[in-house]
């Protein structure tokens, strides 16, 4: 089902979490709200689940306004950060437990209820654990079981708060291909948050970066991460060095010196650049490029990173080959970025 | 805890000389102030052998009492077990103005004098207090009768319940309600299906002890009693009674009774904890 997020506003005690938030999910997506702590991005789910109420501005599921409606009558699936689970109920009694409040003339009958929960159990996979207690389970098992508990309901919309916040390195790999599968399979749209951009640019149809109660960005994973479009982005998503340079003339200076890399011709002043380590070219010391003198250089996996110091407190890193790495100068690298951005300061 | 004994090279373990002093004097001060007083009540109750023992409860007096004490604790002790969930749900879960100030009025019973309990409902209800001639108008009795009692009792024993409760249940905190609700649960089958089952233990103690004060309430009972034979004396009450009349061997056989009551709380408590050790870690932990 299509989600829309209409101009949203939260306040909680006149501090402002969401400030003016719109937003298209289409169905069967699976979008993930990517943001640091306090980005507003738990809200925002929270609101949509109807587990908060907003300030101001609306949600639409379909054509239905559902701003309107309690959290029982959204019927949304909401899988918890710490599981949630029903500690006192068996795993079966758990996943079933959306289809058994359910008022009478809409709920199954007590061997459907079974089935049902029995055929989710074996869609993540933990056939055979439907009589053990949550805490009889690894963490792992434990949010599967929560979302199967919240897939039982026949959500309009899936939401995950963290859903692999609590896990470790390795589990969380592995729930998060899981996680993919299990959407491909049953198309729910799905909207996750997470703070952890691997886990989005990985997992995600579409990425929404958010920052400080607003939406910074929206975009494919390749868009977000290729073509940020503010410094805080290209900041957040990935390794970044951001430069105060000068743009005047269709040209770019930095600490007075030409760079020689063209800028649009009618921007002038003070502007950031933004480019990632990786994306340089290393070129000969008398050329007009950045020279920085070396500070440090560290063996990452295939590559080495270079620390740079390009005067007046400029640090800048650079991601080279380990080849390039055995024919720099020790001392003092000249380089140019290939791919960057100018933001306005 | 046991392994702290056994390995004396831990850092936080003392010399056996220390170790060996601390457990015996605090072996000493519970024999000396707990088990002793504990054993005179019994061995005192059952001097003249359990015939006589028997018999002494059997007075109709003391009969009276005791059948009043399980009437008291019967109204006060679950109206307690409502009230105690009300105000534990409210300062666990909700936020709101106040909320410190409620949390310490939960606390006045405790910190009060008992007496001071029993004459503020005198003050209220009784014959020259604010709304006693009206309710009198009406047939109404409230001190030196039954509603007294219980109104008192409520009073002196309702932290309990509460108290046992708040912090569990800030602790589990609201995702499990979250979940339910989110699941398309009411308000109720919430409560009944998940709240209720996780706090089912502390609210059980909660209930023991309530249940263990209600019985044995003296102070605040004894102001709004009045100690009328054989209607609105309580256990405590008559007990008394019946020591001021140098009647010790009765007045020691309803102690013992009394303190009979309390041993089988602990008891029961310590059987459930036993028996339900793993739940109740399970309920806590999470």
């Amino acid at each position: 089902m299509d989600v829309k997020v209409q101009n949203i506003r939260k306040e909680f005690a006149r501090f402002p979490a969401l400030n003016d938030v719109s937003l298209d999910i289409r169905s069967g997506e699976l979008i993930a709200l990517l943001g640091p702590s306090g980005s507003g991005k738990t809200t925002l789910l929270r609101l949509i689940a109807g587990l908060e109420t907003p300030t101001d501005g609306r949600i639409f599921f379909g054509e239905d306004d559902a701003s309107k409606k309690t959290v029982q009558e959204r019927n949304i699936g909401f899988v918890f950060q710490h599981y949630a689970l029903f500690r006192h109920m068996t795993v079966l009694d758990n996943i079933g437990f959306g289809l058994k409040v359910r008022p009478k003339n809409r709920r199954p009958a007590k061997a459907e209820i079974r089935r049902r929960a029995l055929e989710l159990l074996d869609l993540v996979q933990l056939s055979g654990m439907e009589n053990r207690y949550p805490n009889q389970l690894s963490g792992g098992q434990r949010q599967r079981v929560a979302l199967a508990r919240a897939m039982a309901v026949e959500p309009n919309v899936l939401l995950l708060d963290e859903p692999f916040g609590a896990l470790d390195a390795q589990v969380r790999k592995d729930l998060r291909k899981w996680l993919r599968d299990i959407h491909d399979r049953t198309g729910h749209t799905t909207i996750f948050v997470t703070h952890d951009q691997e886990e989005a640019l990985e997992l995600a149809d579409r990425v929404v970066v958010m920052s400080q109660g607003k939406i910074e960005q929206v975009g494919t994973p390749d868009e977000v991460y290729d073509t940020p479009n503010s410094p805080f982005v290209f900041g957040f998503i990935g390794e970044s060095n951001g430069l105060k340079v000068t743009a005047d003339h269709g040209g770019i200076r930095f600490n007075g010196k030409p760079l020689n890399m063209a800028a649009a011709p009618d921007k002038h002043g003070e502007a950031l650049l933004y480019f990632r380590p990786q994306d340089i070219e290393l070129i000969e010391s008398g050329e007009d490029g950045l020279t920085g003198s070396v500070i440090a250089t560290r063996r990452v996996a295939g590559t080495r990173h270079v620390e740079l110091d390009l005067g007046s407190g400029t640090h800048v890193e650079l991601e080279i080959s380990t080849e390039q790495a055995a024919r720099i100068d020790r001392n003092r690298v000249t380089f140019r970025p290939t791919r960057w951005k100018l933001f306005p300061v | 805890m046991a392994h702290d004994t056994l390995q004396p090279d831990r850092v936080t373990s003392e010399g056996p000389l220390a170790r060996g002093l601390l457990i015996a004097t605090s072996l000493l001060f519970l024999l000396l102030i707990l088990a002793m007083p504990l054993l005179a009540v019994f061995s005192e109750a059952l001097r003249k052998g359990l015939p006589a023992f028997l018999d002494a409860l059997k007075d109709e007096e003391t009969f009276a009492a005791i059948r009043l004490t399980l009437l008291v604790a019967g109204i006060s002790v679950p109206l307690n077990l409502v009230f105690g969930v009300a105000a534990a749900w409210t300062i666990a879960k909700f936020e709101f103005r106040g909320k410190a100030i409620l949390s310490t009025l939960i606390d006045l019973p405790f910190s009060v004098s008992p007496v001071i309990s029993g004459l503020v409902f005198v003050m209220l209800f009784g014959a020259q207090g604010y709304f006693g001639p009206l309710l009198a108008s009406y047939g109404l009795q409230i001190i030196f009768a039954v509603p007294g009692l219980v109104l008192a009792t409520i009073f002196v024993t309702f932290p309990f319940v509460a108290r046992e409760l708040i912090p569990l249940m800030q602790e589990q905190g609201n995702a499990d309600e979250e979940a339910a609700l989110s699941l398309g649960a009411s308000g109720w089958q919430t409560f009944w299906h998940v709240t209720l089952p996780n706090i089912k233990w502390g609210l059980l103690y909660g209930v023991l002890l309530c249940n263990a004060r209600a019985m044995g309430e003296f102070g605040a009972v004894s102001v709004v009693s009045g100690h009328i034979r054989g209607q609105t004396n309580t256990m405590p009450l008559q007990v008394e009674i019946l020591y001021n009349e140098f009647n010790f061997m009765a007045a020691f056989a309803v102690a013992a009774l009394l303190a009979l009551l309390a041993l089988v709380t602990l008891v029961l408590k310590s059987l459930l904890e036993y028996r339900f050790s793993a739940e109740i870690a399970a309920s806590r932990r999470h």
